[in-house]
């Protein structure tokens, strides 16, 4: 064996090395976690890789909550009404800050950008005002209210960029077929943009999804939480005893759809992320 | 089908006057075609005209109506971009039929309407593919076709050749050609391209900063060119500008005194002219003959390139550094290096006054 081919050999061993580092770094609690749901809780606090007995009950004592499943519930609903909010208003506003010639649009661009590093805990208290006044506390539109206002900064940006790299011949075709701008968007501009929507979209979906701070502070009632509350809130048998094992057992049941619309979608992020960053 | 008539159009963006005073009338079934530099507002006056800019002063009619406040769509007008600007996502047919169905027309008529475009195009074969599935060429006929569809009374190209290759340029020039003469609509087509220009127009509107320069059929425009630039921008080779001085002269011809080639007896008007008077000779390539080197009246011959039917043979000016051009048929008999003399043939001299306007030649000695 040459120095070279030994050289080369070595060269692969260690990317595949550090690639199996950060597998293991990444997927392992992930992997911990659905053991963990799996096992009985005698065997909770056992450290082992593969365990020794499977038992359902954790998921058993989830499902039987009804608070846990109305959690389920809730969550899908606002999170899947800030994603259709979020676009709709997204692609409309993106229409007028990326088409539209008019005085003032960079600094409009600039305040979304300002407004989305606010930290949540700095609106917190304001936020709670509004929700009372607007008498949406303990209640879902609370939750899908400041939710799109956290997500859709991102999504004017992401969706701007993109629309702005759409080329102007396209939309004066399209003017000189006769279509209005809603035809424009709606007809020759979203089949175009699917990419940044599924991106924007998939994420404002996570950002609902995982939210906590917010979910915790608009809700009051069991009815009402959203599942990472729910999550949190998960009670065991005396007030001295976390229940690990529902805990991990919910937790994957929260994370799994997560894991299935990012494996539909990726292709589509990462096309969708880069389109948004770099022309061409 | 209709006219089209611009009655002191300007275009102002910001500070910039783009467009200034532009009077044209266009009849019906004309093809004009818009040219001259980037910059000089070519593609500004066909945006006015489909609606895509709005006019900051003056009157744009369409037929009988003044359509100045009037969107694109109300105009009756079909365009042809550049880029072709096909919606990607949609098939031949479906980018055909968009116009028509936006417009409201019952099914059958589209379908009528597309198949018809489609046979005038030969574009049935591909109906059904997305435009990345087609070359250059077809899709700009889909292009075409997507203009046409509407059946508009004036279809507009904005340079629509300048994305394909040599060879697919000049097929698609003799389509757009013979595509006139079938429809017999009126058509206005820009470009930069002199040969484009020469080759489709019934009627060449040459623009200069905003302006209209000169109006008029290739022929006038080449044989009578009414201005400096007008002269320098129409035919390839262009033409050789030399400082000249009159001498004497009156309404029936003048003579010339240019430095290097001597006096010559010319059959321009220079009744308002007076002796002295710095003006500019202008001479084509092929109007410019060569001889053997006499005395002081000589030029040096910097460069010969062969093209194969003809030469372009290149000299040194006596004044500024444009190289002059002298063209004849192939063979020639000059050689880089060698001394020669200018013999302008005197009924195919222009001549420019100070303000760069072409003086007109006596009325009895007109040439056509």
């Amino acid at each position: 064996m040459t120095s070279r081919q030994f050289n080369k050999l070595a060269t692969r061993l260690g990317f595949w090395l550090l690639v199996a580092f950060v597998v293991v770094i990444a997927v392992f609690p992930f992997y911990y976690a659905v053991i963990t749901s799996f096992k009985p809780s005698s065997d909770l606090f056992r450290v082992e890789l593969w365990p020794s007995t499977w038992s359902l009950a954790n998921y058993v004592q989830v499902f039987t909550q009804r608070s846990f499943i109305q959690a389920i519930f809730n969550s899908i609903l606002i999170a899947t009404s800030v994603v259709f909010i979020a676009l709709l208003l997204g692609i409309t506003a993106s229409y007028a800050l990326g088409r539209v010639r008019f005085r003032g649009r960079s600094t409009v661009l600039l305040v979304i950008l300002g407004v989305s590093m606010f930290p949540q805990v700095a609106v917190l208290s304001g936020l709670f005002e509004v929700i009372r006044a607007l008498n949406l506390y303990n209640n879902p539109g609370g939750l899908i209210l400041s939710y799109t206002i956290f997500t859709l900064p991102f999504t004017v940006w992401v969706l701007t960029t993109f629309m702005k790299q759409l080329p102007m011949e396209l939309e004066e075709a399209a003017i000189m077929d006769g279509a209005t701008p809603w035809i424009t968007i709606t007809k020759v501009f979203l089949p175009l943009m699917w990419p940044a929507m599924a991106t924007t979209g998939l994420l404002a979906f996570i950002a609902a999804w995982n939210e906590f701070l917010f979910a915790l502070t608009f809700t009051l009632t069991d009815s009402q939480r959203t599942v990472p509350v729910a999550i949190a809130l998960l009670s065991g048998g005396s007030a001295y005893e976390l229940p690990w094992g529902p805990i991990m057992a919910a937790s994957v049941v929260v994370t799994v759809p997560l894991v299935i619309l990012v494996i539909i979608f990726q292709r589509r992020i990462v096309s969708g992320l880069t389109a948004g960053a770099v022309k061409g | 089908m209709a006219s089209v008539k611009l009655d002191k159009v300007n275009k102002v963006f910001g500070s910039t006057h783009i467009i200034k005073d532009v009077d044209l009338e266009i009849g019906d079934g004309e093809f004009v075609v818009f040219v001259g530099p980037s910059g000089c507002g070519k593609s500004t006056l066909l945006r006015l005209i489909a609606g895509l800019e709005s006019i900051s002063d003056g009157e744009l009619s369409i037929g009988d109506t003044v359509v100045n406040e009037l969107p694109p769509r109300e105009r009756g007008v079909g365009m042809v971009f550049q880029s072709y600007a096909l919606y990607p996502h949609m098939t031949v047919y479906e980018n055909m039929a968009f116009g028509l169905k936006l417009a409201k027309a019952a099914k059958e008529t589209v379908h009528e309407r597309v198949m018809a475009t489609a046979r005038i195009l030969q574009l049935e074969e591909l109906l059904e593919r997305k435009p990345k599935a087609l070359s250059g060429g077809q899709r700009q006929r889909v292009a075409m076709g997507r203009a046409m569809a509407r059946e508009p009374r004036i279809l507009l190209f904005d340079e629509p050749l300048s994305n394909l290759d040599a060879s697919l340029r000049v097929q698609m020039r003799n389509e757009i050609a013979r595509l006139h003469q079938r429809l017999e609509s009126t058509m206005i087509y820009v470009t930069h391209d002199q040969v484009e220009a020469m080759t489709l127009a019934d009627k060449i509107v040459v623009l200069n900063a905003g302006r209209v320069e000169q109006v008029g059929s290739p022929h006038e425009l080449y044989q009578r060119p009414a201005t400096r630039f007008v002269a320098g921008f129409i035919g390839s080779p262009t033409m050789n500008f030399l400082p000249a001085s009159l001498v004497a002269g009156d309404k029936r011809g003048c003579r010339v005194r240019t430095a290097g080639v001597g006096e010559l007896a010319l059959p321009q008007d220079t009744a308002q002219h007076s002796a002295d008077e710095a003006l500019t000779l202008g001479v084509r390539p092929e109007h410019l003959r060569l001889a053997e080197a006499t005395g002081d009246n000589a030029f040096e011959i910097v460069n010969v390139e062969y093209l194969g039917n003809e030469v372009y043979v290149y000299l040194e000016p006596k004044a500024g550094d444009t190289l002059l051009i002298h063209r004849s048929e192939a063979p020639s008999p000059w050689r880089v290096g060698q001394r020669v003399a200018l013999v302008p043939d005197p009924e195919h001299v222009h001549l420019f006054d100070g303000q760069n306007r072409a003086l007109t030649v006596a009325p009895a000695r007109a040439v056509a």
